[in-house]
C-alpha cells in the first residue's frame, strides 16, 4: 500500500536522491535556515515539519532554485549541484506543487501547463502527453477549461500534472491538502504512493500531522531555522510530533463542563444573496441558528460561499435580502452596515488579516481602536482617548501572548500567526454577544492555534454565540458543538458534533446534499483515520 | 463621389498614429504595466523624428530617431516604476507632463520649418488604379507598418510561447515568478515596445500627417490611444476597429464643418471624445468580458517575495 518495500530495498543501494548539507540562509534581521542537513532516498516519502517561520518555505525555495543558499550545498544523486533557477530545478527533475497555486486564472488548463514546461513543444503534442498522464494517474482534467471555472481540487490537479509531465525524481508538495476534502486527500495520497513506488522521492510539507503519519516514512523537524530532530511518523503520535515542532508540551483545548446553551443569539433564515464577486458563489436559502454558549462550525471546501456568508453576516455586502433574514439577539439587522451590527454586540474576524482584518501600515493600538472604539469607549467628543486606546492594545498583547515590540508596532510587521492572535484578541476582549470568525487558525502554528481555540472555548463558556467558518475539519472537531456544511452556496442542516463522522462531512463537502439526514458513507469512499481530534 | 477617395485617405491618416501608439500600449498593459505617459512619449517621438529629418534630410533616420526617443522615454518610466517601484499612475502622468515640456523646449528652434512629407508607395500601374490604387497601394511606410504591427502583435499574443509568457506575467506576476519567469525583465521589454510604438505614432504626426512641428501637436491623441486599449478590451483586432472608428468620427467633424452644417464647431470637435466616453461606459458594463481579457495585475508593482 505504501512505497515501503521499494524504499527499504533502495536504501544503502546508492546515493541519496537529494542530500541537503549545512544549508544556511540569512535575511536581514533573521536567520531563516541555520545549518540544515538531511537526506531523501529515492522512493521515500519524507515529511518536513515545523511551525510557521521555522524555515520550511525558505528551504523549499532554495531546493527549487528560487533562492540561493548563503552557505552549504545540495547533493543531487551523489553530485554537488548549484540550482540557479526553477528552470534548472525542473531540468534536473525537481517538481514543486505550490501551497498558493502558481496558476493563471484567465488561461486554459493546457496553457497553464505549457507555461511551466521548460522545453517548447507544440501544443498538440503536449495535449496528448497531458491526456496520457491524466489517464495513467487517474487525474481527470479538461485541457481547454479556463482555470477560474475549476474547483480548488481541480486546480491542484493541474499543478500535479504539470510536475508529472517532467518525470520528476523529487516532488515537493507544500501544504497540499489544506484545501481538499477528505476524499480528495485520499485520492492524492494514492497518487503519491504510486509515484513513490515508481522510485520518485517525495518531500511532503504539512501542518496536518495525522496525514503525515498516514503517508510518510521519515520526518525532519525544523524549529527556528534549525533541524531539531527526525523521526519515523508511523511510530509517533500526532501529539508527540506537534510537541517536537513547538518544543514544549501541547495542551489539548479544554472544552470545560458540558455547556448549557441559552437563547438563539444569531439567526439566519432563508438568506439568498447573489455574490458580489465576478466568480463568486451565490448564497442559496441559508438557514442557521447559533445559541448563546454554542460554537457552531461551518465546514466546506473554499469557494463554496463561505466568503459570501461571512460578508453577509458582517454587513459588508449591500443587502437586498429582507431585513429579518439575519437577526442578532432577535433584532433584524440584514439592512444594517457593520458598525450598527457591532453596536448590537456582534464582532467579526475575517479570513484575510492584512488589509481586511487590520490596516497593515497602522500601529496595533490604532488597529485596536478601529473596531473597538465604541464598545471599549476609546473615543470622546470625536477625539481618540490615547491612554485607554494604548492600554486596550497592551491588554490584547498581554492576554493573547502577541509577540511584538509593543502596541506602537505596525500591524504589517507582525508574523501571520501573531497578527491573527491580535485580531482575535481584539474582538474577544470586547466581550461580544455574537462572534463570527473565518479561518481562525489558517496558517497559524500549533502553539498559537491552541491558544486561539482555548480563547474561543472560554468565550463560548461565558454565553457568546460563536460561528466558526473553517476549512480545517480537525479544528471543527476540536472545538465545535455543532456543524453545518456549505457546498455550492447551500448549507446542510446543523448536526451535533457528537453524532457526525468525518466521512459524512466529507461527502457533504463534495455537494452530496441528498445524503443529508441519513448520511451513510458510500462503500468506495474509504477515509483513513476516521474521526481525528487535535491530539 | 469625387470626395470619397480623399475622405478615406484622411480617415487613414487620422487613424494611423492612434493605432501605432495603442498597439504599443496594449502590449505594455498585457504585461501588467499601465503607462499613462503615452502622450508624452508621442510628443518626444514627434519632435525627435522631425528634428532629425529636418537636420539630416533623411526621413529614415528621423523615424529611427523617433523610435529611439520613445524607447528612452519608456525606459525612464520603466526604471522608476519597475526597478524603483514608484507608483505607475503618478509616474505615467509625470512622464506626459515632462514630454510636453521637453518636446516644446527642443522644438522651439524648429517651429516654422517645413519638410517633405513621407513618400507614399508607388507601384507603377497598380497605384494608379482608380479608388483602390491610392487607398491600398499609395500609402506611406508607417501606415503599412501600423497594420503589420497589429497583425504581428495579435499573432504574438495568441500563438507564440513568448506571448503566452507575457500574458502570464500580466495575469499573475507572483505565479509567473514562482514558475521561474523574470517578471521585471519581461515588463521592461513590453514597456520599451510601448515606448517605441508611441514614438512612431508621434513621428507619423510630424513627418506625414502635418509635416511640421507645433508645440503639443498630439492634441490628446496619446490619451485616446490609452482609451482605445480599454475600448478594445485588450484585443488587437478590436483595436483596429476602434482606431478607425475614432479616425472616421474626427474626420467627419471636419467635413461636416466644411459642408457648412450648422452645428457649433466646438461641439463637433467634442464628438470623438464623447464617442470614446460612451463606448467605454458601454464596454465597462460587461464585467465578464473585461475580466477575461484585462491583465489582472495591471498597475501593480511587483516585489519578489522572500
Amino acid at each position: 500500500m505504501t512505497g515501503e518495500t521499494g524504499t527499504e530495498a533502495m536504501k544503502g543501494a546508492g546515493p541519496a536522491q537529494l542530500e541537503v548539507r549545512g544549508v544556511t540562509k540569512a535575511f536581514p534581521g533573521c536567520l531563516a535556515n541555520d545549518d540544515i542537513s538531511f537526506r531523501i532516498e529515492p522512493g521515500e516519502i519524507h515529511a518536513l515539519l515545523g511551525e510557521n517561520g521555522a524555515g520550511k518555505s525558505t528551504l523549499v525555495k532554495i531546493i527549487y532554485g528560487v533562492l540561493q543558499a548563503d552557505e552549504g550545498e545540495l547533493i543531487w544523486e551523489g553530485k554537488p549541484v548549484t540550482i540557479h533557477s526553477p528552470h534548472d530545478a525542473r531540468e534536473m527533475g525537481i517538481g514543486l506543487v505550490f501551497q498558493h497555486f502558481s496558476l493563471f486564472e484567465t488561461m486554459t488548463v493546457l496553457e497553464n501547463i505549457a507555461l511551466a514546461m521548460n522545453d517548447v513543444r507544440d501544443m498538440d503534442a503536449l495535449r496528448k502527453q497531458v491526456e496520457e498522464v491524466e489517464k495513467t494517474y487517474g487525474l481527470p482534467l479538461d485541457p481547454d477549461r479556463h482555470v477560474y471555472t475549476l474547483s480548488v481540487g481541480e486546480r491542484q490537479r493541474i499543478e500535479i500534472v504539470r510536475c508529472l509531465l517532467q518525470n520528476p525524481k523529487l516532488l515537493i508538495l507544500d501544504e497540499p491538502t489544506s484545501v481538499l476534502t477528505p476524499q480528495e486527500v485520499e485520492k492524492l495520497f494514492e497518487t503519491l504512493r504510486r509515484l513513490a513506488d515508481e522510485g520518485c522521492a517525495i518531500l511532503y510539507i504539512s501542518h496536518k500531522l495525522h496525514e503525515v503519519k498516514a503517508l510518510c516514512q521519515k520526518a525532519t523537524v525544523l524549529r527556528g531555522g534549525k533541524v531539531v530532530g527526525g523521526c519515523d511518523p508511523r511510530e509517533e503520535t500526532a501529539k508527540s510530533m506537534a510537541e517536537m515542532m513547538i518544543g514544549q508540551k501541547l495542551t489539548a483545548p479544554d472544552r470545560g463542563e458540558a455547556r448549557k446553551f441559552g437563547d438563539v443569539r444569531l439567526a439566519v433564515s432563508d438568506l439568498s444573496l447573489a455574490s458580489d464577486e465576478q466568480f463568486g458563489t451565490d448564497l442559496k436559502g441559508i438557514n442557521l441558528e447559533v445559541r448563546g454558549g454554542e460554537i457552531m462550525g461551518v465546514a466546506g471546501v473554499a469557494g463554496n460561499g463561505q466568503n459570501e456568508l461571512f460578508r453577509a453576516l458582517a454587513g459588508e455586502t449591500e443587502q437586498e435580502a429582507a431585513p429579518d433574514s439575519i437577526k442578532i439577539d432577535g433584532k433584524s439587522v440584514a439592512h444594517f452596515g457593520p458598525r450598527r451590527r457591532r453596536r448590537l454586540g456582534a464582532t467579526f474576524v475575517p479570513e484575510e488579516r492584512n488589509g481586511h482584518g487590520a490596516v497593515p501600515d497602522m500601529s496595533l493600538s490604532e488597529n485596536g481602536f478601529l473596531t473597538a472604539f465604541r464598545r471599549m469607549a476609546l473615543s470622546a467628543k470625536g477625539l481618540i482617548r490615547e491612554v485607554p486606546t494604548k492600554s486596550f492594545a497592551d491588554n490584547i498583547i498581554k492576554t493573547f501572548d502577541v509577540r511584538t515590540t509593543g502596541s506602537g508596532a505596525e500591524a504589517g510587521s507582525l508574523s501571520g500567526g501573531n497578527l491573527q492572535k491580535f485580531i482575535v484578541g481584539r474582538e474577544i476582549l470586547q466581550d461580544p454577544g455574537v462572534l463570527v470568525i473565518s479561518q481562525p487558525t489558517w496558517g497559524v502554528d500549533a502553539g498559537a492555534a491552541s491558544a486561539i481555540h482555548q480563547a474561543l472555548l472560554d468565550l463560548a463558556a461565558k454565553g457568546t454565540a460563536v460561528l466558526v467558518i473553517s476549512q480545517d475539519l480537525d479544528e471543527i472537531f476540536a472545538i465545535c458543538d455543532s456543524v453545518v456544511v456549505m457546498a455550492e452556496g447551500k448549507m446542510s442542516k446543523p448536526r451535533p458534533m457528537a453524532d457526525v463522522s468525518i466521512e459524512e462531512i466529507g461527502l457533504l463537502m463534495g455537494g452530496l446534499h441528498d445524503l443529508e439526514g441519513n448520511a451513510t458513507p458510500a462503500n468506495d469512499m474509504e477515509v483513513e483515520g476516521g474521526r481525528v481530534g487535535q491530539a | 463621389m469625387e470626395w470619397i477617395v480623399p475622405f478615406i485617405l484622411t480617415v487613414i491618416t487620422a487613424s494611423t498614429p492612434l493605432l501605432l501608439a495603442a498597439t504599443g500600449e496594449l502590449v505594455t498593459e498585457k504585461s501588467g504595466v499601465l503607462n499613462l505617459g503615452v502622450e508624452g512619449m508621442m510628443l518626444v517621438g514627434a519632435i525627435a523624428g522631425f528634428a532629425v529629418t529636418a537636420s539630416s534630410g533623411s526621413a529614415t533616420l528621423g523615424i529611427l530617431a523617433a523610435v529611439v526617443a520613445g524607447t528612452l522615454m519608456s525606459l525612464i518610466f520603466a526604471f522608476l516604476t519597475l526597478t524603483l517601484m514608484a507608483n505607475q499612475v503618478a509616474t505615467g502622468l509625470a512622464l506626459t507632463i515632462f514630454g510636453v515640456g521637453f518636446s516644446a523646449l527642443v522644438g522651439s528652434g524648429f517651429v516654422g520649418f517645413a519638410i517633405e512629407p513621407l513618400p507614399g508607395l508607388s507601384i507603377p500601374g497598380i497605384s494608379a488604379i482608380p479608388i483602390v490604387g491610392p487607398i491600398l497601394f499609395g500609402q506611406d511606410f508607417l501606415v503599412y507598418l501600423s497594420i503589420a504591427a497589429v497583425i504581428g502583435v495579435g499573432w504574438f499574443l495568441a500563438k507564440s510561447r513568448a506571448g503566452l509568457v507575457l500574458k502570464a506575467v500580466g495575469d499573475s506576476h507572483h505565479s509567473a515568478h514562482a514558475i521561474g519567469y523574470s517578471v521585471i525583465k519581461i515588463r521592461y521589454l513590453a514597456t520599451m515596445f510601448g515606448g517605441a510604438m508611441a514614438g512612431l505614432g508621434g513621428a507619423y504626426l510630424s513627418l506625414s500627417y502635418t509635416p511640421m512641428w507645433a508645440e503639443n501637436m498630439t492634441a490628446g491623441r496619446g490619451w485616446i490611444a490609452l482609451a482605445l486599449v480599454v475600448f478594445a478590451t485588450w484585443r488587437p483586432g478590436r483595436l483596429v476597429a476602434g482606431a478607425y472608428m475614432f479616425g472616421l468620427i474626427s474626420v467627419m467633424q471636419l467635413h461636416a464643418q466644411g459642408a457648412g452644417i450648422h452645428v457649433p464647431s466646438q461641439f463637433m470637435s467634442m464628438l470623438p471624445y464623447l464617442a470614446t466616453v460612451i463606448v467605454l461606459v458601454i464596454i465597462s458594463s460587461d464585467r465578464a468580458k473585461i475580466r477575461l481579457n484585462a491583465p489582472a495585475c495591471i498597475g501593480q508593482a511587483f516585489r519578489a517575495a522572500q
